[in-house]
């Protein structure tokens, strides 16, 4: 099977639904003008506002079925394929979901038959230093893979990626590719690399999450200032040996096309069955779960020994 | 990076995080090392996005002859065209000849157009009529209010916007008058400390004369903001590097750096940090702005 996929590192209007749809339309007129046709369009996170609102996050929040209705209506007159091969979008926005807000990106296929194939709502929300995610929307609790009209994928939102767990969880469901949109400010100008250094810690993630599980990974990320934080781009997709497939230039929009031989995903697992041992001694480990850095007490306080027994 | 595709950008392979780093020793400067290519890249997509977001085409800047004002106006002319930026000199009586010519030379260096307004009669106006005797201190930090009406004024007037100078040693030092220099809304060098402004301004091409001399505010003859300080800016710099990158004062003292420029520097930061924020507002209602009613400034 094989994937034509196509990524956007995308320069949200901000705190502007309605203009960052209008943006994305663009990008749909593009997409159906490629050759070949991308079968999965990928944008970044918080992609229809960008990433810092603050207290803002409730005006712009919608509903995912709002959002595919909206998205279907913009892509819907500039289509131009078979209706039996629908566009599959991924796209981070912020969700208002059972009257609680999230950070999520939404897998939907549009066209004639339009469908959410599945919503992630980000875990893991950086709340330290510039960060503040925690204050503003609640977490996700699941990590799931889901199936697409040509295999299955999973989706991790930013910092979800920079916990090796979440990817594992991924894997394990199933996750053929690992869809990672993000919205990374560039901090570290140190001399060397000649690029910010989260991105260059980013892309050292990224290749580790497609080299341990064996799978594609696909990082997209906003562009542009917010107040002074800069988002430089960096979007990367990384192959299941670890090979950099497409990258998107700094400073710049970009829509990348690139065709997935998704069979090279047995190839490396089979050279490097680290998924497979994982299944295999995963059961033994849950048995015996870390006790975590408190001791695995829920209200209790050890000598730093730990040998010590209970304090009084 | 073998196997990856031509015409893609580079990513070195390298171990490399902003966030892990060696102990910190008084001879490592390295950690205040910067990109300068990376940096001039940074800041001029900077100008060009905060200028371009609150919808101006100019900015004016005022020019001391100093390094600050020298590299932000040269990032600015990068960002917009020479055409698009304009120049202030604003003198006061106590200003020194050199000060003058150094921001000439800059602005004739970068084809920026420049107009000098001298503050002296205002200054003097309420300094001398009303408050004769007033210390230099308080007389400075007139002179420097006073700069900024003439710098607002002025932008008013040719539809720019002002752009700051400030630079983040003298913003965690205190080393700046409140309500004065930190007033413009955007403010390009505020995350580099000295040192990083003097090595920046060598990379892109500010002439070596404003680099080299030494910092001072032009108050009096002769001063300096190292002498004032009680520090230079090398030790000052790395100083603060550590203290906000989580390093105690006890620790940094155990591993070299002297004691007496840490209290100094330790002193100076913990001391102005009410400098750095909007003025206080007794909290009436869950609706306090800033406290719980949040909107960032591009929203």
């Amino acid at each position: 099977m094989k994937l034509n996929l196509a990524i956007c590192q995308f320069r949200p209007v901000k705190a502007d639904v309605e203009a960052s749809l209008a943006e994305a339309a663009r990008v749909f007129e593009r997409v159906e003008a490629m050759t070949p046709r991308p079968d999965m369009l990928v944008f970044p996170e918080t992609a229809l506002t960008g990433y810092f609102l603050e207290g803002g996050v409730r005006e712009h929040a919608m509903t995912a079925e709002r959002l595919l209705e909206r998205l279907n209506e913009l892509y819907l007159p500039g289509a131009s394929r078979p209706a039996d091969t629908p566009l599959e979008v991924v796209i981070g926005f912020f969700e208002l979901y059972r009257d609680r807000v999230y950070n999520s990106a939404l897998c939907a296929r549009l066209g004639e038959n339009p469908a959410i194939l599945h919503v992630h709502r980000k875990v893991f929300l950086p709340t330290y230093g510039v960060f503040q995610e925690e204050r503003f929307v609640d977490p996700g609790h699941t990590i799931r893979a889901f199936d697409t009209g040509w295999g299955r994928a999973a989706m991790l939102i930013c910092e979800d990626a920079f916990h090796s767990l979440s990817s594992t969880l991924a894997a394990l469901d199933g996750a053929q590719l690992i869809l990672v949109p993000s919205a990374s400010p560039a901090r570290g100008f140190e001399p060397g690399p000649g690029v910010p250094g989260n991105v260059v810690r980013w892309d050292r993630v990224l290749r580790t999450i497609a080299e341990e599980h064996g799978v594609f990974v696909a990082a997209v990320q906003i562009l542009g200032f917010e107040g002074g934080k800069g988002f430089p781009g960096g979007s990367v997709v990384f192959g299941p040996g670890g090979e950099a497939i497409a990258r998107a230039p700094l400073w710049e929009e970009a829509l990348l096309g690139m065709r997935l031989d998704l069979r090279e995903i047995s190839a490396a697992r089979v050279g490097q069955p680290l998924l497979a041992d994982l299944e295999r001694a995963l059961p033994g480990l849950l048995l015996h779960p870390p006790r975590g850095a408190e001791g695995g007490r829920p209200s209790g306080h050890e000598p730093e020994s730990g040998e010590g027994g209970e304090s009084s | 990076m073998s196997g990856e595709r031509e015409g893609m950008i580079e990513i070195p392979d390298a171990v490399h995080s902003p966030e892990v780093s060696a102990s910190p020793s008084p001879d490592d400067l390295s950690p205040l090392a910067i990109d300068t290519k990376l940096v001039e890249r940074w800041l001029v997509e900077f100008l060009r996005s905060e200028i371009g977001r609150r919808r101006f085409e100019k900015v004016v800047v005022g020019l001391s002859g100093g390094v600050d004002s020298s590299l932000t106006a040269t990032l600015c002319r990068r960002a917009l065209g020479a055409d698009a930026v304009k120049g202030f000199l604003l003198p006061y009586r106590t200003s020194s000849r050199e000060s003058r010519d150094h921001a000439l030379l800059l602005a004739d260096g970068q084809g920026i157009e420049t107009r000098e307004i001298d503050i002296t009669d205002a200054v003097d106006g309420y300094a001398e009529r009303f408050e004769p005797g007033m210390s230099d201190h308080r007389r400075g930090n007139v002179a420097a209010r006073e700069r900024m009406i003439v710098l607002f004024d002025q932008a008013a007037k040719l539809d720019a916007l002002p752009v700051g100078t400030g630079n983040k040693s003298e913003r965690l030092l205190g080393y700046f008058t409140w309500h004065a220099d930190d007033t413009p809304p955007i403010n390009p060098l505020g995350d580099l400390f000295k040192v990083q402004v003097w090595e920046l301004a060598r990379a892109i091409g500010v002439p070596e004369k404003i680099v080299e001399k030494p910092a001072s505010a032009d108050l009096i003859h002769g001063q300096t903001d190292e002498e004032d300080l009680g520090v230079n800016y090398a030790e000052a710099d790395l100083i603060l590097h550590h203290l906000l990158s989580g390093y105690p004062a006890d620790q940094l003292a155990e591993l070299g750096f002297d004691p007496a420029k840490i209290d100094v520097v330790r002193k100076r930061l913990e001391g102005t940090h009410w400098k750095r924020h909007l003025p206080t507002v007794p909290m009436l209602s869950s609706t306090a702005i800033g406290e719980w009613y949040l909107r960032p400034v591009d929203y």
